[in-house]
């Protein structure tokens, strides 16, 4: 019987010739990340270890990932202080992939594991991070866990009870029209999926659209697969994971790249013909509540938030730059742009992308999640309305139960920054 | 876990975020003994009830589909738990539902549930009888492999217990 991708990557984690959908199994685990809630994680590693006389020691601190991503640099001193003893906790475990607040390397860390070539087609990874989901474009089962969860894992190096989850295929054809990008694409299917419509599945993207697709817009599509609800979203490996493996994250990689096979059983097979897609807006207050540009009139922006691990890439950067070179934002809004790592930050400096940006009008912030968890850098006015290129609009997401989010890709952000209302990019230039 | 009669003192609708649950803005506060002020945060009502005691422990929210939706973070689990109330949803998203059991906070999956805030609830092993409507409705268990983590007490103990196995067996 043929395997999806997720199947043969958990037989591989388990040792096994074959697993299928249902089964329950206890992966071992090739890498596990998380961010400021390794505070927590550490609690409750301790909690795991008391009065065991056993002393305190993470099965493999070569396989744990630390990113300082959710507030950075720290807005408070409970943060500053969680952040420290994180600090303390890696020196004395020896964890080796730690990037903390620094202007030469870091950023966000769904960013960060993949340039830093931490992310290998084939690999178990876990993150107390719901958007880890993201590393599922290089080929790997990438999902997001809680800390006492991850807590287990630091002991035991596996993650108990999995269930080997159902996969939803989605076959993507056609060539996207200018102005349409990767995050219409995955808007306009969790609109139609719902935000509840692949619980506990996951999301298998193929066809030529995927296929001549970069690594940086799959990334968007695995990182908003959980807000359809789906465990994680794969992109099966090809040529174009290996070039990004080579040319950006410096990985030589010779292992066998798993492909799902060809009779695989999948629960569901969704087409989509990117061919005539509209840019598409996630409106207030749910993901799911998308619609296409033309149906979302007249609604007037106070900020506009381009970043995030979902569209905060160079690609992101580029397409804002090229609407913004030469024009003014709107008077009537602030525009805050996060670049995804430093890397991204130092590539679009050299680019002049920066200069563009700044010279319309909009802020450059520190590479971090930024305002996109409501915490800090960009609180929101009761009444304001933000347009993010971010992956939530929950109510409440970006500080204030009394604001609106929308999301759109990083060339609506762009146009609407002009406007000051949203904006078809494909009217502009 | 089945218990004597509980009252609902909420009902929620679908997609109950955790940023509803337990906003961002408050995830510095990581400790389980400190998450529970900010449980609900920004409805105002509901939040301040919890704090003056006013709902007691086993009291239920009945919520729609996909409870819990959204951030891994845990404290919208120890939030709730830290007030021992049972959430009964039509559905649960993946994270906060294996959060849950992991912690312990009672969570019922209960795909057709129908409730008014104030009703009494019976919750049984394989039912929830509405005692004020006289209806019942069938609770979905819970995956074998989930339960063994409940009947250890806690994924704490559980992964203790196999952590003095690997080491006494060396």
């Amino acid at each position: 019987m043929g395997m999806t991708l997720v199947e043969k990557i958990l037989a591989k984690a388990t040792g096994q010739a074959a697993v299928k959908a249902g089964d329950v199994l206890e992966p071992k685990v090739d890498l596990a990340m998380s961010h400021e809630n390794a505070a927590l994680v550490i609690n409750q590693f301790s909690e795991i270890y008391k009065d065991t006389g056993i002393p305190l020691k993470v099965w493999d601190p070569s396989k744990i990932a630390i990113i300082f991503d959710h507030r950075v640099p720290a807005e408070s001193a409970k943060t500053a202080t969680n952040q420290k003893k994180i600090r303390d906790f890696v020196g004395k475990q020896g964890v080796t992939k730690f990037h903390d607040i620094r202007g030469d390397e870091g950023g966000i860390c769904h960013q960060v594991l993949p340039e830093n070539g931490y992310v290998i087609p084939g690999s178990v990874i876990v993150g107390t991070d719901s958007h880890t989901t993201s590393h599922g474009a290089l080929g790997t089962f990438a999902f997001g866990i809680g800390a006492t969860e991850m807590a287990s894992v630091w002991t035991l190096g596996t993650v108990l009870n999995v269930e080997v989850p159902g996969t939803i295929k989605v076959n993507v054809k056609g060539k996207f029209p200018a102005g349409v990008y990767p995050k219409d694409l995955i808007l306009y299917l969790i609109g139609k999926l719902t935000a509840e419509g692949a619980n506990f599945k996951v999301l298998e993207f193929h066809g030529e659209t995927i296929k001549n697709m970069s690594t940086s817009g799959r990334l968007t599509l695995s990182n908003m697969s959980v807000e359809a609800g789906a465990t994680s979203g794969l992109v099966p490996p090809d040529e174009e994971t290996l070039r990004y493996l080579k040319e950006e994250a410096s990985v030589d990689f010779k292992g066998e790249l798993l492909k799902p096979d060809a009779e695989a059983k999948y629960d569901q097979v969704i087409e989509v013909d990117v061919t005539a897609l509209e840019p598409q807006i996630a409106k207030p207050h749910t993901v799911d509540n998308v619609k296409p540009i033309s149906e979302v009139k007249n609604v007037k922006l106070n900020q506009i938030v381009i970043g995030s691990c979902t569209n905060g890439r160079l690609d992101d950067l580029e397409a804002a730059a090229k609407i913004l070179e030469g024009k003014k934002v709107s008077k009537d809004v602030r525009m805050l742009v996060f670049p995804a790592s430093w890397r991204i930050y130092k590539e679009a400096l050299k680019r002049g992308y920066i200069a563009d940006l700044m010279d319309a009008g909009a802020v450059i912030m520190n590479s971090n999640c930024g305002c996109c968890l409501g915490v800090h850098q960009g609180a929101l006015a009761d009444g304001d309305v933000s347009l993010s290129t971010t992956n939530r609009n929950f109510k409440g997401r970006q500080g204030n139960p009394n604001s609106e989010v929308y999301l759109c890709s990083a060339a609506v952000a762009a146009a609407s920054a002009i406007t000051g209302i949203i904006t078809d990019p494909r009217g502009v230039n | 876990m089945s218990q004597e009669k509980s009252k609902v003192v909420a009902l929620m609708l679908n997609d109950i975020s955790t940023d509803i649950i337990y906003p961002g803005r408050f995830m510095a506060t990581v400790l389980p003994t400190e998450t529970p002020q900010y449980c609900f945060a920004d409805m105002t009502e509901l939040n301040k009830r919890l704090k003056n005691k006013e709902i007691p422990p086993n009291s239920v929210i009945v919520a729609g589909a996909n409870f819990g939706c959204g951030s891994s973070r845990e404290q919208a689990v120890s939030t709730i738990k830290g007030y021992e109330i049972v959430i009964v949803a039509k559905g649960f998203a993946r994270i906060f539902l294996q959060n849950s059991v992991n912690l312990g906070l009672n969570t019922v999956v209960c795909p057709t549930i129908e409730a008014s805030e104030g009703d009494e609830l019976e919750i049984l092993q394989d039912k929830i009888v509405n005692l004020t409507s006289g209806k019942t409705f069938p609770v979905e268990p819970l995956p074998k492999a989930r339960q063994v983590i409940v009947d250890a007490g806690g994924l704490i103990a559980y992964t203790r217990k196999r952590l003095l196995e690997k080491v006494g067996k060396k």
